[in-house]
C-alpha cells in the first residue's frame, strides 16, 4: 500500500502518478484472477450507490465489485422527479448515510456534486460521474485496458474523439494520461472541442483523417446528447461522416491501433458495427477491467478510512 | 434642534473637493457645515479622532427581495445589513415578486423602508411590465412614486427596440436606464465564466462577449437617443474598454463595479462553492486588472455590491441549481479597503466619491454630500479597525457571502441618517458623549 491516503476518490486530476499507479498495479492484480477466491476485505462494510443520473453498467460494476469484496450494497437511484419534491441531494445523502454507509458511490449531472457530499458527510465519496467534469474509475479502466493491451503508456499517442466538452470521461482520461507520459490529441468538430482545453497539455485536432495514421490508441467518446444544447453539429449523419469509426477509416490506422469506448455507444454515429465488433475493439475487456478497477479503488478507500 | 458635533475627525467630501481634520457640525436633519462654528453649542460630541468622517455612504445596487421573497431578506433587514456596512441609502433593484412596476409598488418600498426606521430607501423601477420585456412599464407613475432609476436588473431589456425606447422616454425625467448587460442566447444554461476553468470543471460557460455585446448596444443607443445608461455590474475587460471610449464620445454613459468582481476570479468556482457564482460571474485576472483600471481612471464611476441575499436552503445545493448572488453590503467598506486603499489604486477621496456623490448624481438623488444645508446622512469609519467575517452575526438574513472567515479592516463605527445615529460599532458600545441622542 505504498501511495495511497485519500479517503474519497472525487477525481484523477487530484491523483499524483504514483497514486494512479498504486491504483492501477491493484487493479491489475484483480484483472488477472477475474474467477479468484473471494477477498473479503470490505466485510461488514456498506457500499451506497446513490445515482441521480441513469446508469447501467457503471452502477452494475460498482455493485459488483462490493460484492466480490464482502461488501453489502445498497442501491439507491434518484429520479429527477425527487430534486423537484423539494429534498435537496444532500438531505437525501445524509439520510443515506444515516443508514450506516461506509462508502457512498454517487453520480449527479452537476460538476462538483460528490465534492460537496464529501465536505458535507464523513463516509467516503467516490465520485461514478459529476456532469461533465470527471469519472474517476471509468478513465482507470480506460488506461487499465491500455496498459494491459499495449504494456506501457508513456510515449504512446492517445487520441480521444468526439463530444470532449460534455465528457467526463474525456477529461479523467486527460489526466490520467498525461501524468503517466502519453501524448493526447482530442479530436472533433470546434464545437464540441474548446479550444481552452489545451491548457490540460492537449494538441487539438478537427480531422480524424489527418490524426488517424499517429494513434496508437483511440477512444471514441459518445456524443452526449443529454448534456448539450441543440445546434452543436448539423446533423448525426453528417458527424459520423466526419468522425465516425468505419472500415474505410481504420484503414488509415496503424495496424495495432487499439480502439476503446467507453460507452453506452451510439451505434452507427461514433463506430460501424464491424468496427465496435472487429478485432481492433477492446470494448468488453473494458467492462472486465472496471469490475477490477472499482475493486481496487473501493479497497483502497477502505483501508484509507482504517488507517 | 440638537446639535451635534463630530470632532476632530479626517473629514472627506469628494463633492466639495474636501479633506481635512475637522470638526463636523450637524443641526437636527441637516449639515451646518466644517470647522468651528461662532455661534452653536453642542448638544452632543462624538470623538473621531482617527477616523474618516464622510458623507453616508450609498449603494445604488441592492436586492431587498421584498415583495415576494421575504424568506432571504426584507426591507428591515436589508436596510440593517446595510447601516452595518456603513450605508445611509440604497437603490433597490425591482426583481420582487411582484416586480417593483407600478407607483404603488415604488410607495410600499418607500412605506416600508420609514417603517423599518434604518437606512434610506430609493426604489428603482421596472423598464418593463413585469420585467417581461415586452412593454415598458408606466414610468411616469413610477417617477411619481419615488422611483429614481429604471432597470430590468436580473434580466436585460432583452429587445434592442424597447431598451431604445426606454431611453428616449426616461429623458423626459432626466433618469438613467440602469444596463443588466446580457445577451440570454449567448448565456443560456451558462454557470460560471466561459474560460480555462469552466472547461476543466465540466462546467457551462457565460462568455465575456454576452456580457459586451449588450455594453456595446445600450451605449449605442445612449447615443442614438440622447439618454443616459448605467452599466450594471461590469465585470469584463473589454466592457470596461467600451465605457471608457463611450466616455471618450461624450455619450451619457456611466460604469459600476461591484466588490466581488475586482477581488475574485473563476479560480474560486475550483472549489465548487455556490458563494463564488453570481450574475455576471467571476471572471480571469486580467479582468480584475481591467476594473482596477477603470476604478482609477473614473471609467468607472460607481461602486456598488449587488447585494444578492438568497436563503441558505436555496443558495446551499448544487452548482448548477444554486441561484446566482452574493450578499455585499456588511463587507463593503473592507474589501474596498484592501483591495484598493492599502495597495495605493484609489485614494480615500476617490473611493468615497464612487460610494457616495457619484451614484448620487446617477441616481439624481439629493444625498452623498456634506454641504451646508444637506441631509445629515454621515458615515464615520475607522479604517483600522480589524475583525473577522462572519455570516452568522450579519444583520442580513442571508449567510451567502465568500469572504466568510477573512479577517479583514475598517468599519463603520457610526452611521447617521438624517441627523440620527442609526448604528454604532461595536454593537452596544456605551455611546459616549453621543448617546445623549
Amino acid at each position: 500500500m505504498s501511495a495511497w491516503n485519500h479517503r474519497h476518490l472525487l477525481g484523477l486530476e487530484d491523483l499524483s502518478r504514483e497514486e494512479i499507479l498504486t491504483i492501477l498495479d491493484r487493479a491489475d492484480a484483480y484483472a488477472r484472477e477475474p474467477e479468484g477466491p473471494p477477498r473479503p476485505v470490505l466485510k461488514g462494510k456498506v457500499v451506497v450507490q446513490l445515482f441521480f443520473e441513469p446508469s447501467t453498467r457503471t452502477r452494475i460494476s460498482f455493485g459488483r465489485a462490493a460484492r466480490r469484496l464482502g461488501a453489502d450494497t445498497i442501491d439507491f437511484t434518484v429520479s429527477g422527479s425527487s430534486v423537484s419534491k423539494g429534498e435537496s441531494f444532500i438531505d437525501t445523502a445524509r439520510n443515506i448515510e444515516a443508514m450506516g454507509a461506509d462508502l457512498i458511490v454517487v453520480r449527479h449531472s452537476t460538476p462538483g456534486t460528490p465534492h460537496l457530499l464529501a465536505k458535507h458527510l464523513r463516509c467516503g465519496v467516490v465520485n461514478a460521474g459529476d456532469g461533465a467534469h470527471e469519472h474517476p474509475t471509468q478513465g482507470l479502466l480506460d488506461i487499465l485496458t491500455i496498459r494491459r493491451k499495449k504494456g506501457h503508456i508513456e510515449g504512446l499517442t492517445v487520441g480521444l474523439v468526439g463530444d470532449i466538452a460534455h465528457s467526463r470521461v474525456a477529461r479523467s482520461n486527460i489526466h490520467g494520461l498525461r501524468k503517466l507520459g502519453a501524448r493526447l490529441i482530442v479530436c472533433g468538430p470546434p464545437t464540441l472541442v474548446p479550444q481552452y482545453l489545451t491548457t490540460l497539455g492537449v494538441e487539438i485536432a478537427y480531422h480524424l483523417d489527418a490524426i488517424l495514421p499517429q494513434c496508437d490508441v483511440i477512444n471514441v467518446l459518445r456524443i452526449q446528447f443529454e448534456r448539450q444544447r441543440s445546434g452543436l453539429f448539423p446533423s448525426i449523419h453528417e458527424y459520423a461522416h466526419l468522425f465516425g469509426m468505419n472500415r474505410e477509416r481504420l484503414a488509415l490506422a496503424k495496424p495495432d491501433l487499439l480502439l476503446l469506448a467507453p460507452g453506452p455507444i451510439n451505434r452507427g454515429v461514433e463506430l460501424t458495427p464491424e468496427v465496435a465488433d472487429g478485432p481492433h475493439s477492446a470494448i468488453l475487456e473494458q467492462v472486465s477491467n472496471g469490475v477490477a478497477v472499482r475493486m481496487a479503488v473501493l479497497e483502497l478507500l477502505a483501508q484509507a478510512r482504517e488507517a | 434642534m440638537n446639535v451635534l458635533r463630530i470632532g476632530n475627525g479626517r473629514v472627506i467630501d469628494p463633492s466639495q473637493q474636501m479633506d481635512q481634520i475637522t470638526d463636523l457640525w450637524i443641526r437636527g436633519a441637516r449639515i451646518v457645515g466644517v470647522g468651528p462654528p461662532p455661534r452653536l453649542r453642542p448638544d452632543a460630541v462624538i470623538d473621531a479622532t482617527g477616523q474618516i468622517v464622510c458623507p453616508g455612504l450609498i449603494d445604488m445596487h441592492v436586492h431587498l427581495r421584498e415583495p415576494g421573497r421575504e424568506e432571504d431578506e426584507t426591507i428591515a433587514t436589508g436596510t440593517a445589513a446595510a447601516l452595518a456596512g456603513g450605508v445611509t441609502s440604497v437603490a433597490c433593484m425591482p426583481n420582487t415578486e411582484p416586480a417593483l412596476d407600478s407607483q404603488a409598488a415604488a410607495e410600499f418600498v418607500i412605506l416600508q423602508a420609514k417603517r423599518a426606521g434604518k437606512a434610506n430607501v430609493f426604489p428603482v423601477g421596472a423598464v418593463t411590465k413585469g420585467r417581461l420585456g415586452q412593454e415598458l412599464a408606466e414610468i411616469g407613475g413610477l417617477v411619481q412614486g419615488g422611483a429614481v432609476a429604471f432597470s430590468d436588473d436580473g434580466s436585460p431589456v432583452a429587445s434592442a427596440e424597447i431598451m431604445r425606447r426606454a431611453l428616449e422616454y426616461c429623458r423626459m425625467f432626466d433618469k438613467a436606464v440602469l444596463s443588466h448587460a446580457e445577451d440570454l442566447d449567448l448565456t443560456r444554461g451558462g454557470v460560471m465564466n466561459e474560460g480555462v476553468v469552466s472547461t476543466q470543471l465540466g462546467l457551462r460557460g457565460l462568455p465575456a462577449l454576452a456580457e459586451e455585446v449588450m455594453i456595446y448596444r445600450d451605449i449605442e443607443l445612449a447615443r442614438l437617443t440622447g439618454g443616459r445608461v448605467h452599466i450594471l455590474h461590469v465585470s469584463t475587460a473589454g466592457g470596461v474598454e467600451l465605457i471608457r471610449r463611450g466616455k471618450e464620445r461624450g455619450i451619457r454613459v456611466t460604469g459600476e463595479a461591484c466588490p466581488h468582481h475586482f477581488t475574485l476570479t473563476d479560480e474560486c468556482l475550483r472549489t465548487f462553492d455556490s458563494n463564488f457564482k453570481m450574475a455576471p460571474p467571476l471572471r480571469t485576472q486580467h479582468d480584475v486588472a481591467a476594473i482596477l483600471a477603470g476604478l482609477k481612471d473614473g471609467t468607472l464611476d460607481v461602486i456598488a455590491t449587488d447585494h444578492a441575499p438568497h436563503a441558505p436552503e436555496k443558495k446551499m445545493r448544487e452548482l448548477d441549481l444554486a441561484p446566482n448572488g452574493v450578499i455585499g453590503l456588511e463587507t463593503l467598506l473592507p474589501i474596498c479597503i484592501r483591495a484598493l486603499i492599502e495597495p495605493g489604486i484609489l485614494t480615500w477621496s476617490q473611493l468615497i466619491e464612487k460610494l457616495t456623490i457619484n451614484p448620487a448624481r446617477v441616481l439624481g438623488i439629493d444625498r452623498g454630500t456634506l454641504r451646508p444645508g444637506a441631509i445629515a446622512d454621515v458615515t464615520i469609519i475607522d479604517p483600522r479597525a480589524a475583525w473577522t467575517v462572519d455570516p452568522e452575526k450579519f444583520e442580513s438574513k442571508s449567510r451567502n457571502c465568500p469572504w466568510a472567515g477573512q479577517t479583514v479592516r475598517g468599519r463603520a463605527t457610526t452611521v447617521i441618517v438624517a441627523g440620527e445615529i442609526r448604528w454604532r460599532w461595536p454593537v452596544g458600545r456605551p455611546g459616549s458623549a453621543g448617546s445623549g441622542l
